[in-house]
């Protein structure tokens, strides 16, 4: 029975995926984040794409691979849509650098870090999408509010545990 | 310098990625509105990939989803149909003769319109599609629909419901198109105030909400006052539901402007089946009209559409009938005492010759006032 062999914490902590996960995760998570709305329009809240870029980030631990992986499903949830194409892309990519370097550094398996760690990146990406229509864009009527982003970063870290509990299973390494 | 590159290659290929996406989003800044617009070529091209991947998976979903419901509706709630039915015969019976009425009212004045060559815009033909997605999150306000330039629709056309005006169409794909909503913040359409009159433009605001921000404050704006769209702004065509005022208040950031909030007439969280105007109409159904019309003049047209000036006109018709058969324009009576200003006194301006003595004027029947001093 094969067995891989891991010299550091990080080697050991960094997962990997079969690449038909890589590809249908995020493309299921870049469908429904456009499907589910038109069922019931209060499920836009649900940012399902930052989410799976947190969880691949995370789990990398590679913060090259993590803003890589952003910008790309950052660029691709701008398409569909009305918006500048990038305005998801920049954000997407800060997120992606930021969650690989704090995974390197803390423990992620958590439940509550998970938790804390979904808010924390929900908000940061309100405040770089507000940042970005507001100074990049000079989008003047972009105003913030901020008791709508903090329910949106409680939703969403509320489901992105159930969805980070399931990603854990296509782990490869965790097969092995 | 080696270790440089290699202690921060991640923060720099971050910075290098960031860099590129500013100068992308630097170069679609380049066009006004951009989000209430159709995409230029290049963006078009990109936003297609989604739509011929995802839109045929939503439509698919659609119509399964569609299936569903409709083997509910037809075989399982069938209770209380027949009486049903009957309810909607008398209700449709009720329409008719109110629509016959008010279709009546409409083309009088629009005749009346007409004579004043103030033309105005109805629903022609419309497009039924059905809602398969939306943009995704709730920074843009846009659904997709399973109709495109296959079926006639191009950019910029209204998009209604029966209840009253949805949005625009926006980007146009073979088999789909994006329908911007009318609460998008960059979406935007002329009405009327229905009480008041007062004409405003209809904005998206934060949250998906509709707001007039144009308007100075007006105590006869009351919460409930219905709105139409003015067609003014020619994508959607006038007359058409919008919804009704929910309050006004003072806009502290557009002083002395007030912010008066519109619920929609349509309920565009819950969109299912749509319509686009694909055709506008300058007119009502009038061809029978204008048949029995053209050559007549306006002041004719006028006279037919107003009862009391036929009458009075047929009446006096009716004693001149006898006098006189036809009309002729009254003549002035002849002068007792001609001058140089009587009717045909003068010669034609072509016999004139300029610095010729006055003499020209006067007539052979000149009369002359026994005090006036004789010319030599």
């Amino acid at each position: 029975m094969p067995r891989r062999h891991f010299t550091n914490r990080r080697e050991l902590e960094e997962h990997s995926f079969h690449p038909a996960v890589l590809l249908a995760v995020p493309l299921c998570a870049l469908f429904l984040h456009a499907y589910l709305p038109r069922i019931w329009e209060p499920l836009s809240i649900l940012d399902l794409p930052m989410i799976i870029v947190l969880y691949f980030s995370i789990a990398w631990r590679n913060p090259i691979a993590g803003t890589l992986f952003g910008t790309v499903i950052g660029l691709l949830q701008d398409l569909p849509g009305n918006q500048f194409i990038g305005v998801n892309g920049i954000a997407k990519s800060v997120l992606g650098y930021a969650a690989a370097s704090i995974g390197l550094k803390i423990d992620v398996e958590n439940m509550a870090t998970r938790v804390l760690m979904n808010f924390v990146f929900c908000l940061l990406q309100s405040v770089l999408l507000y940042l970005i229509q507001s100074i990049l864009l000079g989008q003047a009527e972009a105003h913030p509010r901020w008791v709508h982003e903090l329910l949106r970063a409680a939703i969403n870290s509320a489901v992105a545990i159930p969805i980070f509990l399931l990603l854990d299973r296509t782990r490869m390494d965790s097969v092995l | 310098m080696e270790s440089f590159f290699s202690r921060f290659k991640s923060a720099l290929v971050l910075v290098a990625v960031l860099l590129a996406q500013v100068i992308g989003l630097a170069s679609q800044m380049k066009r006004a509105n951009y989000a209430a617009r159709e995409d230029g070529h290049h963006v078009r091209g990109l936003r297609a990939w989604p739509a011929y991947t995802i839109a045929p998976v939503e439509s698919l979903l659609k119509h399964m989803g569609g299936g569903v419901r409709g083997v509910w509706h037809s075989y399982i709630d069938l209770r209380h149909v027949r009486q049903h039915d009957k309810d909607l015969q008398y209700q449709i019976d009720q329409l008719r003769l109110r629509e016959a009425s008010l279709a009546e009212d409409a083309r009088q004045g629009q005749r009346l319109q007409r004579l004043l060559a103030f033309k105005q815009q109805y629903v022609g033909k419309t497009v039924a599609a059905q809602v398969i997605g939306t943009g995704g999150g709730d920074q843009g306000r846009i659904v997709t629909i399973d109709k495109g330039s296959n079926d006639g629709i191009r950019p910029d056309m209204a998009v209604i419901t029966p209840d009253g005006a949805v949005g625009k169409i926006r980007d146009v794909f073979a088999m789909s198109s994006q329908v911007l909503l009318l609460n998008d913040m960059s979406s935007g359409a002329g009405v009327i105030l229905l009480n008041t009159r007062s004409r405003g433009i209809l904005r998206g605001g934060p949250g998906g909400v509709l707001i007039i921000n144009n308007l100075l404050p007006d105590e006869r704006i009351k919460a409930g006052e219905p709105l139409i769209t003015s067609g003014g702004d020619r994508v959607y065509p006038r007359g058409l539901p919008v919804g009704n005022v929910i309050y006004m208040k003072p806009d502290p950031d557009h002083q002395p402007y007030a912010t008066i909030a519109i619920k929609p007439a349509a309920n565009l969280d819950r969109l299912e089946e749509v319509l686009v105007v694909t055709e506008v109409s300058q007119q009502l159904n009038t061809a029978a009209d204008d048949d029995q019309e053209e050559g007549k003049k306006a002041a004719e047209v006028v006279a037919d559409r107003l009862p009391g000036l036929k009458k009075a006109d047929e009446k006096a018709g009716d004693e001149n009938a006898a006098t006189s058969p036809a009309p002729t324009l009254p003549r002035p009576q002849p002068a007792i005492h001609t001058d140089r200003y009587s009717p045909g006194a003068a010669p034609p301006a072509t016999s004139l010759t300029p610095g010729a003595p006055n003499t020209q004027f006067v007539t052979p029947t000149q009369h002359t006032t026994p005090n006036a001093p004789e010319e030599p």
